[in-house]
């Protein structure tokens, strides 16, 4: 790993102000960017630890609305986030515990690796990503595989969830990596379904408009059997081919609904 | 470099570290604590755990500058004051829960952070919070007996594999 200077700033004021060097890049629980460093796929002059930072830590409820801190651990939230159990079920599920004491939902979200989890729940709540500098929709967010909205400098420091009357997570792990082959979250709301897929396309996390439309006229796992993801654009590897993930990605969503 | 701070296993210490000097390399090249080991470097096989304020880390994966002021514990932390093997450690060693050894550190750090959360763990449960460590030896069997051991539970009681 090349070097680099390491700043840990106390409030998101000073982090905004560290991150404006040239070279500097936002650390959060390292468990991605500091592999991708020791191979050096990545080599930021400085890193902004943003761990530090009391005010982007933690998990608070009022009424329908879950509020994440970005520098939360997916320990913390699978232990803190009662109110939306789906949440804490998928944080309890990603790596393995040692990982969860480190990663964060910040983290994840801002590097939005294909098959990562959280963005999937994001994106089915219609949840909204807080920055340092704005709000974003969760529609908005997401632009593709390990792409995203946020400019230079700019760094999540919290996420706001609305509460689904019913929603459940489905992930068909990858053994070795515990990362999703195909992974769905289902959340239903008063005005309608929201489903979103983590693990399957090249573009990564998106959602399913057909599923959702049939989930919202009929919410059973029946309702969807009959649909099917076009494999094109799905990714395919020696892990499971373009049409098996197209497949596995509808099993998921049918488990999600059945588990809701 | 910068000079960092910290406990491990109860004593204050403290050196000179690159930003990208590892946790790990802090413990075993800074403070020749060796007992804590690097098996992949990648975080994913769990040779490396350690706990940093009573959590369960890959210190292969953690800066040594970002748990600068915490409490570290690794390995040699524990053993019982008059240096005889600690719970667990003796259960790994009545139940031969290792074959290699080269696991075995990460595997006792990982077993006392889930006794820790959960006293009392079922098989199943030991092995999902183990998942994160690996034994090329294989010796999972005896692992999970050893924890069942260590936390006063029928290690006889899981099912021969």
């Amino acid at each position: 790993m090349h070097n680099f200077d390491f700043v840990k700033p106390a409030s998101v004021a000073e982090a905004v102000k560290a991150l404006s060097a040239d070279g500097a890049q936002a650390l959060s629980g390292g468990q991605t960017l500091m592999p991708t460093m020791k191979q050096r796929l990545a080599a930021p002059t400085m890193l902004v630890s943003l761990t530090g930072i009391a005010e982007m830590k933690g998990v608070k409820v009022d009424g329908r609305t879950l509020t994440i801190g970005a520098a939360t651990t997916h320990a913390t939230v699978a232990k803190e986030a009662a109110a939306y159990p789906a949440l804490a079920n998928l944080a309890g599920g990603i790596g393995d515990p040692a990982v969860r004491n480190r990663g964060t939902i910040g983290g994840s979200l801002a590097n939005n690796d294909p098959s990562a989890c959280y963005p999937s729940a994001v994106l089915a709540s219609g949840a909204t990503v807080v920055t340092s500098k704005r709000e974003i929709a969760a529609d908005d967010y997401f632009q593709g595989m390990f792409s995203t909205a946020l400019e230079e400098g700019e760094f999540i420091t919290a996420v706001r969830f609305p509460i689904p009357d019913r929603a459940a997570y489905a992930k068909f792990d990858q053994p070795a990596s515990r990362f999703a082959l195909a992974g769905a979250f289902v959340a239903r709301f008063a005005g309608g379904v929201r489903v979103a897929i983590t693990g399957a396309s090249e573009g990564g996390v998106f959602r399913w408009a057909e599923a959702e439309a049939a989930l919202s006229s009929n919410y059973s796992a029946d309702a969807i059997k009959g649909l099917s993801l076009d494999p094109s654009g799905m990714i395919g590897d020696l892990h499971g081919t373009q049409a098996y993930r197209a497949n596995l990605a509808r099993v998921m969503v049918q488990r999600a609904v059945a588990a809701s | 470099m910068t000079k960092v701070a910290m406990t491990v296993n109860g004593k204050a210490v403290s050196g000179e570290v690159e930003g990208r000097t590892l946790l790990s390399a802090f413990l075993r090249e800074g403070q020749g604590l060796t007992g804590t080991h690097v098996g992949c470097d990648t975080s994913q096989c769990g040779a490396c755990v350690v706990h940093v304020d009573g959590k369960a880390v890959k210190s292969c994966t953690v800066f040594a500058a970002d748990v600068a002021g915490s409490s570290v514990k690794t390995i040699e932390g524990m053993a019982n004051a008059d240096g005889s093997l600690g719970v667990i450690q003796q259960a790994f060693q009545d139940h031969h829960g290792l074959q290699c050894g080269f696991c075995t550190p990460g595997m006792v750090m990982s077993s006392a952070a889930l006794l820790a959360e959960n006293p009392k763990p079922s098989e199943q449960e030991i092995r999902e919070y183990l998942e994160g460590n690996i034994c090329r030896c294989t010796g999972y069997h005896n692992i999970v007996k050893a924890v069942l051991a260590a936390s006063g539970q029928d290690a006889n009681a899981i099912a021969a594999e």
